[in-house]
């Protein structure tokens, strides 16, 4: 049993809200991806299989619409309005990211949907929301990330180089939380209804950056970027480590407990490392410190400080003897927290996830392959996340969901 | 009382920093009563940010931590020491009377205190439990702890995050803090859904890093289909175009202080408008396709770099949002949240009057429901200010019961 099962879902196609859509269909909501003449432009968007471009080849396409049935409709012409209406009749939720004023002109906005289906949950998840005339501007998800303000923490300690962007549509996979945490909320609460839900992408990314909003709204103070660690106010020491094998780990927190400066003391008397470190004295009073230490002293007092400093060079140093991984696990095994920076497809093929069964096999008959995808975000086992088809095919899916709009 | 969504829903929360307390902070903003409890003897320190930076009006102290604020809005928050018979046998009672029990300690620590899944289904049978730790509480590094930036190192969300010749630069944040919340906050609702429809309660095993690892989907696709990889020699830009053939696609030096703005050229039609303002040093011939941009795009970002470095940021991105082409300043935080530029009206920035700080702007939700919106009834809890209240009305326990608890040190 899925949690979702029989919660209709009608999507407007569109790139930036396809993975909203994709974490409802594969959590068993029945999903119907409405394409317009010619399907969604995401369809064109590279890596294609075996790098061959076409309607039906774009791992992009395939990622973001697993479990989704589609056909095409042309909103602009009455018959196809029709049916996109009915599909919305039936409907728990219409997730939709169009233009402010597009609904409107087809004659179908927010009221008149909720006077044909006041159950319906509609969703418009869209740049600025849905009455904002900036919403209508051009966007990628860069820009929505810039204007949201994440950049601006993301970078280099040389302010020369420019604010960094990271991949993967982070921007516009925040927007999309907020869809899903959205349509799960007004499920959750029914009994009030439908009820029209207004996303803002860029407030989404705004208001999920962390001490960049925080520190100004409370002390109004600015954070600044770093390389790779958190953005702050005061400058802070660097947290990400080359290890032997030219590969980065990150160290997150540094040691900042007595018994990690211990543990740690004790890692490097294991790894005779001790001597090539004059500042293990001060892992050595981190390790026999009374009580917490007081981190609102850290850069004040200077014996804190040094010892905190030691803490990272002899972090430091074991990472330059060791490969990311080993560091990572020797790291963890003194019971510090680290983690090798890995790439994705990296991660994706580490035992851990392997273990847990994150890798799931997709069937695609028409290519005869069967491939790995990535699996699930969370674990319900008893209404688990699955992907129950590859994405859907141009128009795959017409005759089928025409023919249930006739029945009863 | 206000119409809400989650009204009547009751969470018994040990969660704390963001990535648990996150998700927990969505369901109290839209009626949850979410009671969230903390050791009196550690005086909720387990939560690093109970009590850190930044402070309001510099007043330092256990209940003036400005995150810890932010992050448990709306919620109540009381003291239980669950190292006393007494005070486990209080958790028991009001684990009876909770929708969901969630938490992100370290795998296995709930289990420890005597309160693993079996422990919580036997108090309520139909119980939602969610366990949210870095790599969930199966598999090799099941034992293993991280933090926001090693949740995004190890799943390659900071490989991803780069200039050319760079060390990574990573999220300058702990983006799946906040993530892993909200996909906290899914799970929490997706099993009180599926206990609506069955009468099922179940515990969501979640790891923090496969979350994080779902939101590389295309480039794990591209690695298992094409056998292509995110590695290569020099490195990457991710301020360039990830996937479509769009250039110039970054982020350029702007006239201000350390200001800097955005732009992408979707298409061809995109670059002829942008082409227009720049004029006839852009006009190249093999510029004029999308594939002869791509090819150069260290020159034409060196052009678009020197144009827009002698611009001021809001004036160049309102002439491009006229031509118009995706531009946005980069923007700083007191601009996006405060003055003409900003991103949310004021409503995405409340006001919470907190029982020791004063009053304090939040983060919002960025969301707006016609029905049942969401709103914060209160600011984040001082260490055990809501012990009496919750107690006596969950359990019936008087404010002398209270007082006698405290003495013993069980709150």
């Amino acid at each position: 049993m899925t949690a979702l099962r029989g919660v209709r879902v009608v999507e407007l196609a569109r790139p930036r809200i396809a993975f909203a859509g994709k974490l409802l269909a594969d959590m068993g909501a029945d999903v119907v991806l409405v394409e317009p003449p010619g399907g969604c432009p995401s369809r064109g968007y590279p890596p294609f299989v075996d790098d061959e471009p076409g309607t039906d080849r774009s791992l992009y396409w395939w990622h973001y619409n697993t479990s989704k049935r589609a056909l095409v409709l042309d909103l602009d012409a009455a018959d196809d309005l029709a049916a996109f209406l009915r599909l919305v009749d039936r409907a728990d939720v219409l997730l939709e990211s169009e233009p402010t004023t597009r609904l409107a002109q087809l004659g179908v906005d927010r009221g008149a949907l909720r006077a044909r289906n006041e159950n319906l949950l509609h969703v418009a998840v869209t740049p600025y929301g849905r009455d904002d005339p900036r919403s209508d501007l051009p966007e990628v998800d860069l820009t929505i990330l810039a204007a949201g303000g994440p950049p601006w923490s993301c970078g280099y300690d040389d302010h020369d180089l420019p604010p960094v962007r990271g991949w993967g549509n982070q921007g516009y996979h925040t927007a999309c939380h907020f869809a899903l945490m959205s349509i799960l909320t007004g499920l959750l609460g029914r009994d009030s209804g439908g009820q029209f839900i207004d996303v803002s992408m860029a407030a989404a990314c705004s208001v999920t950056t962390e001490a960049a909003s925080y520190t100004h709204l409370v002390a109004g103070e600015t954070v600044q970027r770093q390389t790779g660690r958190h953005a702050a106010v005061a400058p802070t020491g660097e947290t990400q480590m080359r290890c032997g094998d030219g590969r980065y780990a990150n160290t997150g927190v540094p040691p900042r407990r007595p018994e990690e400066f211990a543990r740690l003391l004790a890692w490097l008397r294991e790894s005779g490392l001790e001597a090539e470190l004059p500042e293990a004295v001060f892992v050595e009073m981190g390790a026999n410190w009374e009580g917490p230490f007081d981190l609102s002293l850290l850069g004040k007092d200077d014996t804190i400080t040094a010892i905190f400093g030691a803490g990272r060079d002899a972090m430091r140093l074991l990472a330059s003897r060791s490969s990311a991984q080993a560091f990572f696990v020797g790291c963890q095994r003194a019971g510090l927290a680290a983690g090798p920076v890995n790439a994705p497809e990296e991660a994706f093929e580490d035992e851990h996830f392997i273990a847990r069964g994150f890798q799931v096999p997709v069937e695609h008959a028409e290519l005869g392959r069967t491939l790995r995808y990535p699996g699930a975000p969370y674990l319900l086992p008893a209404s688990p996340w699955a992907i129950s088809r590859r994405a859907p095919t141009l128009d795959e899916h017409r005759e089928e969901i025409l023919a249930e709009l006739l029945q009863p | 009382m206000l119409n809400t969504a989650l009204g009547g829903i009751r969470i018994c929360d040990f969660t704390g920093q963001l990535a648990g307390a996150g998700a927990t902070k969505w369901l109290a903003a839209f009626g949850a009563d979410v009671i969230r409890i903390e050791d009196p003897e550690r005086q909720g320190r387990w939560d690093i940010l109970r009590g850190n930076a930044p402070f309001k009006d510099e007043r330092r102290g256990i209940d003036m931590g400005g995150a810890f604020n932010n992050h448990n809005v709306g919620k109540r928050g009381i003291t239980l020491n669950v190292r006393t018979e007494r005070g486990k046998e209080l958790l028991a009672e009001i684990i009876k009377r909770c929708d969901a029990v969630t938490e992100n300690f370290a795998a296995g620590v709930l289990e420890r205190w005597g309160f693993g899944y079996e422990r919580l289904k036997a108090l309520k049978p139909d119980i939602v439990y969610v366990s949210n730790c870095g790599f969930g509480h199966t598999g090799p590094y099941a034992a293993f702890k991280t933090w926001g930036p090693i949740v995004q190192a190890v799943s390659g969300l900071t490989h991803t995050s780069a200039l050319p010749d760079q060390p990574p630069a990573g999220w300058g944040y702990s983006y799946m803090d906040h993530t892993g919340g909200y996909y906290m906050a899914m799970a929490i609702m997706l099993a009180l859904l599926h206990r609506r429809r069955t009468g099922e309660g179940q515990w969501v095993d979640l790891a923090c890093t496969e979350s994080a690892l779902t939101l590389h989907g295309p480039a794990l696709l591209n690695h298992v289909v094409n056998g292509r990889g995110t590695r290569s020699e020099g490195g990457l830009n991710s301020n360039r175009s990830q996937w479509q053939p769009m250039a110039p696609h970054g982020i350029y030096p702007c006239a201000g202080e350390d200001d800097w703005i955005a732009l992408a050229c979707r298409d061809d039609d995109d670059w002829q408008l942008l082409v227009s303002l720049i004029g006839a040093e852009a006009a190249r011939a093999d510029w004029r396709a999308s594939a002869g941009r791509v090819a150069d795009q260290d020159a034409l970002d060196a052009l678009i770099g020197g144009w827009c470095a002698q611009q001021d940021k809001f004036d160049l991105q309102a002439r491009l949002r006229a031509l118009p082409i995706p531009v946005a300043a980069v923007m700083k935080p007191a601009e996006r949240i405060d003055g003409e530029h900003a991103v949310g009206g004021d409503a995405l920035w409340p006001t919470v009057t907190h029982s020791a700080m004063g009053e304090v702007r939040v983060d919002g939700q960025p969301v707006r429901f016609s029905k049942t919106d969401w709103s914060y009834e209160r600011a984040g809890p001082c260490l055990g200010e809501h012990t009496e209240a919750v107690l006596g009305e969950l359990l019936g326990l008087s404010a002398a019961d209270v007082a006698n608890l405290r003495d013993e040190g069980v709150v």
